[in-house]
């Protein structure tokens, strides 16, 4: 499994015997699944398996107890704002009946063989990793039982943990975790098939939401630290001038003038890698120096001039034209059902409508940054990296050295939504510190630095054609997309979207058209392309959602009950005979997680209900309705706008419906479904990335903004559709993307009459 | 030149151009003092001058002799201001990385006006970015904050 490469989300993709695989049988042949005895029933597969390293969940790993009863428990996920970093050793403490506030958490380094994945992406953590995390706290809990068996001279089965002890039934008598530490580190871990969970009515943690993230009070405090924090005895501080176009080289840089700046200790040249580069740093000059601010000084310095290579002419207005123009005719069929064309031409009324959403930058708070050391030939990260795994390989490449002799320490993250599964920043602190023979460099990326070299979240066009009969019933359903591939740098450019990105919410098209195809057209990268939270399902689903709306409006109907009519009756859509390649479905096995329009149903139901569809509104708003299937959850939103007499867009509301199954902490589900209405509402009020003659021509949060406080979703209320234990769990950190963007369009729509189809809205509303 | 950060006397030889984020950070190992824009555009570096919120990146150290410097490690002895405490009570943080910084701001938006309107809380916050986008439970810890207090 374990190879010098690193992204799981790219290795499974890579793959093509495997994604094959999971479009016939719907489940791979999973190495570690799990399968307790106590709910052989309800147990589920997921493609946790599959992914690289897979799945380890021996507590003789996770869980150490210290003769004082402290319970240490291994958190291997990255944290960046989800919460998984607490909520999955809360499903340990819980099955192995902790005390929770007897618990210390530990991040591990880098090291799937030893942990399992660690690719934090792609929504996958509770998703993944609930079900071993309970097998693990439970064998803790029987190797705690059979401690206090063994010390008492008892048969196990009169041993019952309890909220930190172990209880001889028989007797009452009683012996703390601490007490038994020493003893149940002895034990092997049971067989698999031994381990009892717990009644799911005992959980104490699980799904109650009251437990609070475990670096609350040292975030408060300015004690958290993040991979801009680390200091290293002797470190020094570098900074990259990196090419302003991709593929662009080194042409001059004056190093003797940065050299002059004091502080500053050397000047190292970078090369460029050739696409596809993975996560290969970009190249260009480095300057070390013995402060950040020499640092920057010191680049300000070199005055480098570049050779802007073959993107020299990526032109963000020029390439729409063109993505427009390849939208409009056939494209490559993705997934074909019935006789499209024979339908539209047989419609008493043909719909076609054009949308565009452009680059976008993560712009996470904290800019990336990587600390490296070497010595005696091992190296030490410390990084905010989402894959520290993948990171770990990639820099043992990147110096030549095994990947046991490199060691990654995962800091906090301040902020990932994708860009920090890109660990160029890391390989580029590896570079420097080699230079510096081994010394300790960081690697600091300032905000302009962020902006103008991301992996951008890639430009999309999207046409949609829709053929009605004459009783208004849509009978034809063609939607074309066009979009530069994220997967063009990982191999020669695809030059269209690959399974992947044709799996996050286009290729499962749930809409009950019998005559219904997907198409792609050629568009070619000419930037990194990198996945931004939710990644091809923004584009998606705002082509998809917004048309809905168009069509309820072309029909005089109300856009909630025309989506509910365009899903259709309950049931389970199978795109897998009538897709003409692959159809990805997250890397999760098909029967555990199929299309179900019941669901998408419910949720859309829900939504409109709880945010009272239909009221009277003030004058001016307005509301929009949107659904999506991503990362295996469905997810409604209903967004109220306000629009004033001068344009101005307000959104004093926003109601969201999601099914996620299982919720292992429901009130991190709501934090994520508030804050994905603010990032929603920012791609599609103010937020994008364009170019000109190459180059981004953004820099910072003044023409890159954001949202600020009370610009909208200031009341974002969350409606979870309760799930038991033994419904699968799925995403939550990109799922409530999605349909932010298309419920705030279809909003404004309601409330001005004026359809916007190119995103950002910026002054389209605005009275000249 | 003389300082004083966290009420502990300092002496700065250094480049007076050198914004004092850069001094907390790198020198004095103050790391709750984020980094986030260099430009004034975010609030993650914001810390207090004689009380008052600025923003540590655009603020050089030539301009911050003989004055008193407050940052979040110096915000309460416990981490127990009534701002920290109701960020907590609130579970305002996702990832965390903006929130000294919006601590800070919000501390000294109550010094200041010991009972701000939502309006004045909201003009107040306007320059402190969240892009985990906890904007409304920053809000409502701010609201209970002036009601504690």
């Amino acid at each position: 499994m374990k190879t010098h490469n690193s992204q799981a989300l790219i290795k499974n993709v890579s793959r093509r015997n495997m994604l094959k695989g999971m479009v016939g049988t719907g489940g791979l042949v999973l190495a570690a699944q799990f399968v307790p005895s106590s709910l052989m029933a309800a147990e589920y597969k997921t493609g946790a398996g599959g992914m690289p390293g897979g799945v380890v969940w021996d507590p003789h790993v996770f869980v150490s107890i210290g003769s004082d009863g402290i319970v240490t428990i291994v958190t291997h996920r990255s944290e960046m704002g989800t919460g998984s970093r607490t909520s999955l050793p809360m499903v340990v403490a819980d099955e192995m009946e902790a005390d929770w506030s007897k618990v210390k958490i530990i991040q591990a380094e880098g090291n799937e063989q030893k942990y399992g994945n660690q690719d934090t992406d792609g929504s996958r953590s509770i998703r993944h990793f609930t079900q071993p995390m309970r097998a693990c706290g439970a064998a803790a809990r029987h190797m705690l039982e059979q401690a206090a068996a063994v010390t008492w001279g008892v048969s196990s089965t009169e041993c019952r943990a309890e909220n930190h002890q172990v209880i001889h039934t028989p007797t009452g008598k009683k012996l703390g975790y601490g007490e038994l530490a020493a003893v149940a580190a002895k034990l092997k871990t049971p067989n698999i098939r031994d381990v009892e969970l717990k009644d799911p009515a005992d959980f104490r943690y699980i799904g109650k939401g009251e437990v609070q993230i475990t670096d609350l009070r040292d975030i408060t405090m300015g004690k958290a630290t993040y991979g801009q924090d680390i200091r290293i005895p002797g470190m020094k501080y570098a900074v990259v001038a990196r090419p302003p176009v991709v593929l662009g080289t080194v042409k001059t840089y004056d190093e003797a003038a940065a050299m002059k700046v004091p502080g500053v200790v050397k000047v190292v040249k970078i090369k460029s890698t050739p696409m596809p580069a993975k996560f290969a740093p970009l190249g260009g000059v480095a300057v070390i120096a013995d402060s950040t601010w020499a640092a920057l000084k010191g680049r300000e310095a070199l005055k480098v001039t570049w050779t802007d290579g073959p993107n020299a002419s990526y032109d963000s207005e020029a390439y729409k034209a063109k993505m427009q123009a390849v939208a409009r005719k056939p494209g490559k069929v993705e997934r074909n059902e019935g006789d499209v064309d024979k339908a539209l031409a047989g419609a008493a009324k043909v719909v076609e409508r054009e949308y565009y959403i452009p680059h976008g930058a993560h712009s996470p708070m904290e800019p990336p940054a990587a600390t490296v050391q070497i010595k005696g030939g091992k190296a030490e990260v410390w990084a905010c990296v989402q894959s520290p795994g993948g990171t770990r390989g990639d820099v043992a490449n990147t110096l030549g050295l095994k990947e046991d002799d490199v060691t990654v320490h995962v800091t906090l993250l301040g902020g990932g939504f994708g860009r920090k599964s890109k660990c160029d920043f890391a390989l580029e602190a590896a570079i420097l510190s080699k230079e510096m023979g081994g010394a300790p460099v960081k690697v600091v990326w300032t905000r302009e630095d962020d902006i103008h070299h991301s992996f951008y979240h890639s430009v999309s066009y999207q046409h949609v054609t829709a053929g009605l009969d004459k009783d208004g019933k849509v009978v034809a359903w063609r939607h074309r997309s066009v979009s530069p591939s994220l997967m063009s740098n990982f191999m020669p450019d695809p030059k269209r979207e690959s399974a992947l990105e044709l799996g996050l919410g286009l290729i499962d098209t749930p809409f009950n058209v019998p005559n219904l195809r997907l198409e792609t057209g050629e568009a070619v990268a000419h930037t990194r392309i990198g996945w931004f939270r939710s990644v091809n399902n923004i584009p998606h689903a705002f082509a998809m959602q917004s048309m809905v709306a168009e069509l309820a409006a072309e029909l005089g109907k109300d856009p909630k009950d025309f989506l509910l009519e365009m899903i259709g009756p309950p049931r389970i859509v199978d795109p897998r005979k009538t897709v003409t390649s692959e159809l990805w479905n997250y890397g999760d096995p098909w029967d555990t997680y199929p299309v179900d329009t019941a669901r998408t149903r419910r949720v859309v139901e829900l939504a409109a209900k709880e945010a009272g569809w239909g009221r009277e509104l003030p004058k001016g708003h307005g509301l929009g309705i949107a659904v999506q299937r991503s990362f295996l959850s469905y997810v409604a939103t209903v967004v109220e706008v306000a629009v004033d007499d001068e344009g101005n867009v307000t959104v004093p509301r926003v109601d969201t419906a999601i099914d996620c199954g299982f919720v292992v902490n429901p009130e991190r589900v709501h934090s994520q479904i508030e804050g994905a209405a603010v990032m929603g509402l920012s791609l599609a009020k103010m937020s994008q990335i364009t170019f000109k003659n190459g180059r981004v021509q953004q820099s910072n949060f003044h023409d890159y903004p954001v949202l600020r406080i009370g610009q909208g979703a200031m009341d974002v209320r969350t409606h979870i559709v309760p799930a038991t234990v033994d419904n699968p769990s799925s995403g939550v950190g990109e799922p409530g993307v999605p349909p932010f963007a298309p419920a705030f369009i279809n909003a404004v729509f309601a409330a001005t009459g004026k359809r916007i189809r190119n995103l950002p809205l910026g002054d389209q509303l605005k009275k000249a | 030149m003389k300082l004083q950060v966290n009420q502990q006397d300092k002496n700065f030889e250094g480049d007076p151009q050198m914004p004092l984020m850069w001094y907390l950070r790198d020198e004095l190992g103050l790391t709750g003092t984020k980094f986030g824009c260099g430009s004034g555009l975010c609030g993650a570096c914001t810390v207090h001058i004689d009380g008052k919120s600025v923003r540590s990146c655009v603020t050089v150290m030539k301009d911050v002799s003989n004055q008193k410097v407050t940052t979040i490690e110096g915000l309460s002895a416990d981490g127990n201001h009534p701002v920290q405490k109701a960020w907590r009570a609130a579970n305002v943080p996702q990832c965390g990385y903006c929130q000294c910084g919006q601590i800070m701001n919000a501390a000294s938006l109550l010094s200041e006006n010991k009972n701000p309107s939502d309006d004045e809380i909201l003009a107040a916050m306007q320059g402190n970015i969240c892009r985990c986008g906890c904007y409304q439970r920053i809000f409502g810890a701010i609201k209970s904050a002036v009601k504690e207090a």
